[in-house]
């Protein structure tokens, strides 16, 4: 059985789909949040890599490794912000995260 | 065969242990799950022939990402039980939502099927010529400004994320480099003329 560019991009679909559904249930626990972007970026990995592969194109992968160097910097920042917040108000609780007002 | 069995597992390990990293009660679990989500993936890259970026994967998001996933959650002091309460009240949302986007992206996979635009099966390497080699070939011409930029974006966020995280506290000794070196034989010598038989008292 022949494995083709479809079922690549139905794995990638699904991996973002959970990411999604990640955020949307997981509202209080910020840390599960920041895990659910990784796995929507990880989906977009996937679905830059496979197209690289299939369209026999290198910069795909190239482009997979920028949204990885952004993936890793986005959090360090957000788990620098996490600590920060806690150290502040002593829970994680992002629900009601109103400090600004905004 | 091989490989659709290789796909097979490695896809169908990695959308359960992504579900797992969402649903998991312990946050510690759900990071262990994620780890196990970049391994199958990696797996799956090296399916298509992105070997560099399968290892590329591992380096940072398990051994850098994860790890520091690990350090804080097990850093935070929570009471992780009482945060997962609303995942009952958020979830025929979240399903609505996920089975929405679920749809449109098997659509979009199903129109990309009929298109024409892209080979049968993976495209294979040129002779000679190895997955890294040829990323490096591209990266480091037409994308050079791109990889520089790159560098730039992970110095900015390592100093932002020790600007946020750095914190004095008063009551700890600290060594002070320009203070010890400064120090003159007056002010860290007393002298002091004691009289016989009396002492300092």
């Amino acid at each position: 059985m022949q494995i083709g560019l479809e079922h690549y991009l139905a794995v990638a679909a699904a991996l973002f789909t959970i990411g999604v559904f990640g955020i949307f249930v997981n509202r209080k626990n910020i840390i599960i949040i920041l895990m659910s972007i990784e796995l929507v970026l990880l989906s977009v990995n996937i679905n830059l890599v496979a197209f690289s592969s299939f369209l026999g194109n290198i910069e795909g992968q190239i482009f997979a490794m920028f949204v990885l160097t952004v993936a890793a910097a986005e959090a360090a920042v957000g788990l620098a912000i996490l600590v920060t917040y806690f150290r502040n108000r002593g829970d994680i609780a992002v629900e009601d995260l109103n400090l600004m007002k905004g | 065969m091989l490989e659709a069995i290789a796909f097979y597992l490695l896809a169908g390990v990695a959308v359960l242990s992504a579900f797992a990293v969402v649903a998991a009660r312990n946050p510690v679990h759900s990071v262990l799950f994620l780890i196990l989500t970049f391994f199958n993936a990696a797996g799956l890259f090296v399916l298509l022939g992105a070997e560099f970026l399968a290892m590329l994967l591992i380096v940072v998001y398990v051994g850098a990402v994860a790890v520091l996933f690990l350090f804080v959650v097990m850093m935070l002091d929570v009471d992780f039980v009482e945060l997962k309460q609303g995942f009952l009240k958020y979830m025929p949302l979240g399903g609505l939502v996920g089975a929405f986007l679920l749809g449109e992206l098997i659509l979009v996979t199903s129109a990309v099927r009929g298109s024409g635009l892209y080979t049968d099966s993976p495209a294979g390497l040129p002779d000679g010529v190895t997955n890294a080699e040829r990323i490096g070939r591209v990266l480091y011409t037409d994308y050079l400004l791109l990889f520089q930029l790159a560098g730039l974006v992970l110095f900015v966020a390592m100093i932002g994320a020790i600007v946020l995280t750095l914190r004095r506290r008063d009551g700890v000794k600290r060594q002070d480099i320009h203070k010890q070196v400064g120090r003159t034989r007056k002010q860290g010598v007393e002298s002091k003329d004691v009289l016989p038989g009396q002492g300092l008292g």
